[in-house]
């Protein structure tokens, strides 16, 4: 049994130095003018935001996955992602998102009453049917009043603005950024890690797992928390980045013996590398305008996505 | 004597005032029709449902008052679909059964893997499995946690004949080791030739609890299945006739 950690390791070891010198601009620091400012203040964070931000996507994917026993769930499924980015919304529209502490606070409170809402509606029975429905309603709630933000934007500005911000990117981003998403995307990961034990009973179904003292509730405490923290302040920092959630656990569990506690924190590594290297792919594109990350990350997960259901089909997952 | 009894437990109208014992070192098979109740009784006696009254307990002390781990450290609970959701290796399925015991009892699942057959299998896929060998893999996972009573769904449902005397010869050898074996079975001629102990249901209630002999008699399942039928054979190779 291969074992994908320290290859997933030597694989981020060799790409961020790599990201750091990728872009625009290939830093050369024998020529590029300001080469050290370049690094320190615009790559480095850019760099480290995308291994934090594709790490607590890809664990969130891979506990969900084991949550609801399907391999295409996606962190999206619960409604964090989509609360946190109308909490960002929000700020748009009250003008607030011009200080930089308010947009991903206002994130955060948004991924927070996603997360508090749902462990209202679902939380007291531990059912995993009424989590589900509760999330894809807190999921569809969120992204209607998204849609009425944007409808009745208080200028073309703050329209484009929000629209923008919605499709996901690591532009201009700095180390601010990266003190508010680190704590919390960590102590995300290590709530996710806790799941491990019970997703891993949840192999054999609900009533087995819990014959085999699995408590319910308790694990979706974990899970709902562990969920809200990587996702929302990875939405807080980067807007909306879809799919690195649902295609890294698929990419990983090959590589591991597919308990899903065994492929958490595999998934949080591949997850940070596949967004480095995604951004760093965005940032040297020959194109007028970068190409958003959340748009180039769905570029490759709709067809990934397709792919999965086709093979499903076939029965060969 | 240890026990695994249900008092006066109602749940809905699913269940009403049952009373069961459950003896250690003994099959005990539970029948009925469709919608009798079984699958819920057997559910119950594993803790996992609360009943609306009365209680299951082991020698006296309530199961719903006892932490979920000690519970499932006690009790084994095979589910009916036990269908797994990720193609994990047939080891790795058994060591689950470890879970409430908190460590990899390494020993254990050797000896569960063993006392099936499985051990040539240890390490191939459960999707690669017939569907004997699975049964038999996810009948291990119960047995590597070593509990003192072990509760299966209709575990004979899927496998044609063959298998079911495999898989009730390993139930046997359980039994036979102490533990309490209780089994939802459908086919009354398997509980009457293989059970030590018949309790039967219809809608809910509890019509007779006994000897296989008496609790299956042709006019218990005359007035439970509406079937006119008749025994023939000598016991331990009896036959139903449809008559």
């Amino acid at each position: 049994m291969t074992r994908p950690i320290p290859i997933l390791l030597i694989l981020i070891a060799i790409a961020f130095p790599l990201s750091l010198l990728a872009g625009r601009v290939w830093l050369d620091f024998g020529v590029t003018p300001n080469a050290a400012i370049i690094l320190a203040e615009l790559r480095l964070p850019r760099s480290v935001l995308a291994l934090i931000i594709g790490a607590g996507l890809g664990a969130a994917g891979s506990a969900m996955q084991g949550y609801l026993r399907n391999p295409l769930a996606d962190p999206g499924l619960f409604g964090i992602a989509p609360m946190a980015a109308l909490g960002a919304v929000a700020s748009f529209w009250f003008g607030y998102s011009a200080s930089a502490w308010l947009l991903p606070l206002f994130a955060l409170i948004g991924a927070g009453a996603g997360m508090a809402l749902l462990a209202l509606i679902a939380g007291r029975t531990g059912g995993i049917a009424l989590f589900t429905l509760a999330g894809l309603m807190i999921a569809s709630l969120a992204g209607t009043l998204t849609s009425l933000a944007i409808s009745m934007a208080p200028n073309a500005f703050a329209m484009s603005e929000i629209v923008t911000w919605l499709m996901g990117a690591l532009t201009d981003r700095s180390w601010r950024e990266i003190w508010i998403a680190a704590p919390l995307t960590l102590a995300g990961i290590a709530c996710l890690l806790m799941t491990g034990r019970g997703l891993d009973a949840l192999t054999l179904g609900d009533a087995a797992a819990r014959s085999l003292g699995m408590r319910p509730g308790i694990l979706q405490a974990w899970l709902i928390a562990g969920v809200g923290l990587t996702v929302g302040s990875g939405v807080a920092v980067a807007g909306i980045v879809g799919f690195v959630g649902l295609i890294v656990p698929h990419l990983v569990r090959p590589f591991t013996d597919r308990r899903p506690s065994q492929l958490i924190l595999p998934s949080a590594l591949a997850g940070a590398l596949l967004v480095l290297a995604a951004d760093s792919v965005v940032r040297i594109l020959p194109l007028v305008t970068e190409l958003r990350l959340g748009i180039a990350l769905s570029l490759i997960g709709a067809p990934f996505f397709l792919l999965l259901l086709l093979r499903m089909r076939r029965g060969l997952l | 004597m240890t026990q695994l009894t249900a008092i006066g437990l109602t749940i809905g109208k699913r269940l009403r005032d049952v009373d069961v014992e459950i003896e250690p070192g003994h099959i005990t098979a539970i029948c009925g029709p469709n919608g009798a109740g079984k699958s819920t009784l057997l559910t119950a006696l594993a803790g996992l449902l609360v009943p609306d009254s009365g209680q299951v307990g082991i020698d006296g002390t309530d199961i719903a008052a006892m932490h979920p781990r000690t519970r499932a450290q006690r009790i084994g609970y095979l589910p009916q679909d036990g269908e797994a959701a990720w193609d994990v290796a047939v080891r790795s399925l058994v060591a689950l059964g470890r879970m409430p015991h908190g460590d990899d009892g390494a020993e254990a699942v050797e000896k569960a893997l063993a006392a099936l057959d499985l051990v040539p299998l240890a390490t191939r896929p459960i999707s690669k499995l017939s569907g004997g060998e699975k049964a038999r893999a996810l009948l291990a996972r119960v047995l590597a946690g070593e509990p003192e009573w072990l509760l299966a769904d209709e575990p004979l449902a899927a496998l044609d004949i063959g298998h079911q005397l495999t898989l009730l010869r390993h139930l046997r050898q359980v039994a036979d080791g102490g533990a309490g074996v209780v089994l939802v079975l459908h086919d009354l001629s398997l509980a009457m030739n293989h059970a030590d102990h018949v309790v039967v249901l219809d809608q809910g209630k509890l019509i007779a609890s006994g000897s296989p002999e008496a609790a299956l008699s042709e006019t218990v399942i005359a007035n439970v299945w509406g079937v006119a039928t008749k025994w023939i054979g000598e016991a331990g190779g009896r036959a139903l006739i449809i008559q």
